[in-house]
């Protein structure tokens, strides 16, 4: 389990840094997405893999780690889940104006070739 | 809990209340939500002295007050901490979105919908991002006060405001990925997100586990320089803040003061912990980068032809030398440091909003103008020989040329005001701590920053001066600039301000000295927060 959630971390940060650094308004919002799941699995990770143990505690269960999913993470990771897709809108936003103002979906808002 | 211990809390709950009760009034009633703003800002101003006040009371137990949300303990809750270091950046965050607040009250928060409520937001978030003793609660904030400065950035329209907006967005978003992973692997390796814990479980980290620890405080640290702007994190800066409206440039010039401040913050616990060594960043990188920050912005304001880019690479001057000076380390370089920051900080928004004033008369044809006489070195137009006693300057252009001057000086630290009296603490303190203290001769870092520090004062006095001459004694003729009273009565109270600090620049100082020696302690700020007692006690004795 430990390989895969590593892989999947470093597959989806890897395709969003490489989208981040594209040239069109469309990829580097695709690439932002994509880091910001990475970050999400990371946050979820960083409290240890567990299979089987839900962070709710039970008064029956010793209320120590061993027993239980850390919490916090997952606290943390559905807040930082509510922050970046109120971002990501807004960036959406942001985008289709500059769109709008420029004509071109370039993030320099002006093409190369002109 | 007396009152006043609850006040701790008034600077967020303020601007959010104010906010969202903007955003339920109809927004054509603009006076009404303008009074709103007022009110507010004068609040946050009366509390942020309240609370300065309380924290220099001689008794340690009253310098720095823990306010535990929800009264649990630290080990559980969120705490919110007012000391000598917040306490003075509170004060120049109200003060600033005072001046900030009636300058666009002639006609600028007409230019678009929502300047009032993201002003408060922006507030909030600030305030929020100073008082906050928890690492992920002060992520929280951060992205309250980004999510208002993208709206106020916005503010406006136009193709540049969008297209540097939309840079800033994309910068910003990725920093705060790294401020969530420089997080997560705090949490993972140390179990806590408290800075008191945390300077309390740094010495008791196993090396594996500390060596994560490093690169997580690390990551951290890399996402806070991009809010602080730092080379070469810090591209992004002198546009969006030439493009921004003025009022909303001149709130921003705090933005970059408040990565400095994390980064203060942190170096602070993380190095009382180690044993002296600091570990949030190598203290030669933070140096060097200061150096080379403040190198990019000197460059920057000799090659930038227009005002407001100029503003924004002083922005960029004022980050790297507050870097530099607290990468040397030592008391008196961070008490310097600190005093520095309030100065700059009043002086670039005093001259954001100036910039504006001088810009508004002037249209686009004249800088090309100015820039092809310059480039071409056109003959200088014939003065009649009759008329050789001059011309008249009108009383709005001396009015603004004697607050440019000042501004002028105040930049580049030239005698008698803040800006001169902030170098000099700087240098003096260069020299007195290598060279009259102990170490016999000043180390080749002293001399770098000695040097750099004159010689980006030098190109600042260079670049201004020659947008002086190009605004006020180009014999263009151009349509006088209408200027409201509010809009210059703003400007004078952020330079009256400067002023006050000069004459007060001795009590400042020493206030800042005793900040300074209470972060190199580190100590009492762990045990203020660590021996605040909550309700989480209890909930620890029930589970076994």
């Amino acid at each position: 389990m430990e390989l895969v959630i590593s892989i999947t971390i470093g597959v989806l940060a890897g395709s969003g840094i490489w989208l981040l650094l594209r040239p069109r308004t469309f990829q580097v919002i695709i690439g932002l997405s994509l880091l910001s799941y990475a970050v999400n699995l990371f946050i979820f990770g960083m409290g240890r893999l567990r299979v089987g143990a839900p962070p709710v505690l039970d008064s029956s269960v010793p209320g120590t780690l061993a027993h239980y999913a850390d919490p916090l993470p997952q606290a943390l990771v559905l807040t930082a889940i509510v922050i970046s897709f109120a971002m990501t809108a807004l960036f959406l936003v942001v985008l289709l104006a500059a769109r709008g103002l420029s004509g071109s979906d370039h993030v320099d808002s002006v093409e190369r070739s002109q | 809990m007396t009152f006043a211990d609850q006040l701790i809390i008034a600077p967020i709950l303020i601007p959010l209340f104010a906010g969202g009760l903007m955003l339920l009034l109809d927004g054509r009633r603009r006076e009404a939500i303008a009074a709103i703003g007022i009110l507010s800002t004068l609040a946050l101003l009366a509390v942020a002295i309240v609370l300065l006040v309380t924290s220099m009371e001689e008794d340690p137990a009253r310098t720095l007050r823990v306010y535990l949300l929800g009264n649990w303990s630290a080990s559980f809750g969120i705490v919110l901490v007012v000391d000598r270091l917040a306490g003075p950046m509170l004060l120049l965050t109200a003060t600033l979105g005072c001046a900030a607040l009636l300058f666009p009250l002639a006609s600028w928060h007409r230019a678009g919908s929502y300047f009032h409520p993201l002003f408060q937001f922006l507030l909030m978030g600030l305030n929020g991002a100073f008082l906050t003793g928890d690492l992920f609660n002060l992520f929280v904030f951060f992205e309250v006060l980004l999510a208002a400065s993208y709206g106020l950035a916005l503010h406006g329209s136009g193709r540049a405001r969008v297209s540097a907006s939309l840079h800033y967005i994309v910068i910003n978003l990725a920093a705060s990925t790294l401020i969530l992973i420089g997080v997560s692997l705090i949490y993972g390796t140390a179990g806590t997100l408290n800075m008191a814990a945390l300077g309390e479980r740094i010495p008791l980290l196993d090396p594996s586990q500390r060596r994560l620890f490093d690169i997580g405080t690390s990551i951290l640290g890399i996402a806070f320089l991009v809010k602080a702007a730092a080379w070469p994190l810090g591209f992004w800066l002198p546009t969006l803040y030439a493009a921004a409206s003025a009022p909303v440039a001149a709130l921003f010039a705090i933005m970059t003061k408040v990565g400095f401040y994390v980064i203060l913050r942190l170096g602070s616990i993380t190095t009382e912990a180690s044993g002296g060594e600091t570990m949030l960043f190598a203290e030669g990188w933070l140096f060097t980068i200061g150096i080379a920050t403040m190198c990019f912005a000197a460059i920057g304001m000799l090659s930038s032809q227009d005002m407001g880019r100029l503003a924004g690479y002083n922005v960029l001057v004022s980050s790297g030398t507050m870097l530099a000076a607290i990468g040397l380390g030592g008391t008196g370089m961070t008490s310097a440091a600190l005093f520095y920051l309030v100065s700059s900080t009043l002086t670039v928004a005093a001259f954001f909003l100036l910039v504006e004033l001088v810009e508004r008369g002037r249209t686009p044809a004249d800088d090309v103008l100015a820039v092809t006489l310059e480039a071409y070195g056109a003959e200088e137009e014939e003065v009649d020989e009759e008329n050789e006693v001059g011309i008249a300057i009108p009383a709005i252009m001396a009015v603004l040329g004697v607050a440019f001057l000042a501004c002028a000086l105040l930049l580049a630290g030239l005698p008698p005001l803040s800006g001169f009296i902030a170098k000099f603490a700087l240098i003096s303190n260069l020299l007195e701590q290598h060279w009259l203290g102990g170490g016999g001769i000043v180390s080749v870092q002293g001399w770098i920053l000695l040097f750099v520090i004159l010689i980006s004062g030098l190109a600042t006095v260079v670049a201004v001066t020659r947008a002086g001459m190009r605004s006020f004694w180009t014999f263009t003729e151009r349509e006088l600039p209408t200027i409201r009273g509010v809009e210059l009565g703003a400007v004078a109270l952020l330079l009256f301000l400067c002023v006050a600090l000069t004459v007060q620049a001795g009590p400042v100082m020493r206030f800042m000295q005793v900040t300074a020696h209470g972060l190199e302690l580190g100590r009492p700020y762990i045990g203020a927060v660590q021996s605040q007692p909550g309700n989480g006690l209890r909930q620890k004795e029930r589970t076994p």
